[in-house]
């Protein structure tokens, strides 16, 4: 009896995550210079709203994090990105 | 400064040549995009386009690329236009240029955005191997 105390039975076994690591596409793929001339491929850093994202949840470096800061406010001073919208993509 | 002139004058011509070229190359090479409004017609976006062009030229400005995207939805209306002309400009020039060509847009009705950035060495190879790769496509199409 004492045995079967101790032992914590599940229904379903717990599922435990396995995390994919991040990594930062620009150093991954040797990318030096990103484009504010390209709205489709800064799109990818931004959220519905057209806030830009997190280096938490995109992986990327904090060197090139700062440069698709700067790229992405150059692209919505011409007015190729939205300062707010809903729904962007 | 007159010490400096004298030791130039001294050196022999191809070693002159070769500061020439060296000081050349420390231009800095800017790129500049502008918007101008919808309501031109193409023959006045093209005197737009040369006036901005002259500006350049006048000061010694070394044209290296140029790109016109045409007539271009905008992300947020600007001056209540839904749309602009969008207009690229690649060049090599001084510093001081900067300040006349930006007081020419802001004088200029017809501008409606602009935006002038230094190019830093790896944007400068970026649009040299896009350049080279968009000419090398219309050469497959051409064959």
């Amino acid at each position: 009896m004492a045995q079967n105390n101790s032992e914590i039975r599940y229904l379903t076994p717990p599922s435990v995550e396995i995390k994919k690591k991040k990594y930062c596409r620009f150093r991954k793929n040797r990318i030096k210079y990103i484009d504010y001339k390209d709205p489709e491929f800064l799109k990818k850093f931004l959220n519905e709203q057209g806030k830009i994202l997190p280096r938490r949840l995109t992986g990327t470096s904090l060197k090139y994090q700062r440069k698709i800061a700067v790229a992405i406010k150059r692209s919505r001073h011409l007015a190729m990105l939205p300062y707010v919208i809903d729904m962007l993509k | 400064m007159n010490a400096f002139l004298a030791v130039i004058q001294k050196l022999p011509t191809f070693a002159v040549d070769f500061l020439i070229t060296k000081f050349y190359y420390m231009l800095n090479q800017y790129e500049t995009v502008f918007i101008a409004t919808p309501v031109l017609s193409e023959s006045q976006m093209k005197e737009a386009v040369n006036k901005f062009k002259k500006v350049i030229t006048d000061s010694k400005g070394e044209i290296v690329h140029e790109e016109d995207w045409g007539l271009k939805k905008l992300a947020y209306p600007i001056q209540k236009k839904s749309t602009g002309f969008y207009h690229l400009i690649e060049f090599r020039a001084e510093p001081g240029l900067i300040a006349k060509l930006e007081t020419e847009y802001r004088r200029d009705e017809r501008i409606i955005r602009f935006l002038t950035m230094k190019m830093e060495k790896y944007a400068v190879v970026y649009s040299e191997k896009k350049r080279a790769r968009k000419s090398a496509e219309q050469k497959q199409e051409d064959e």
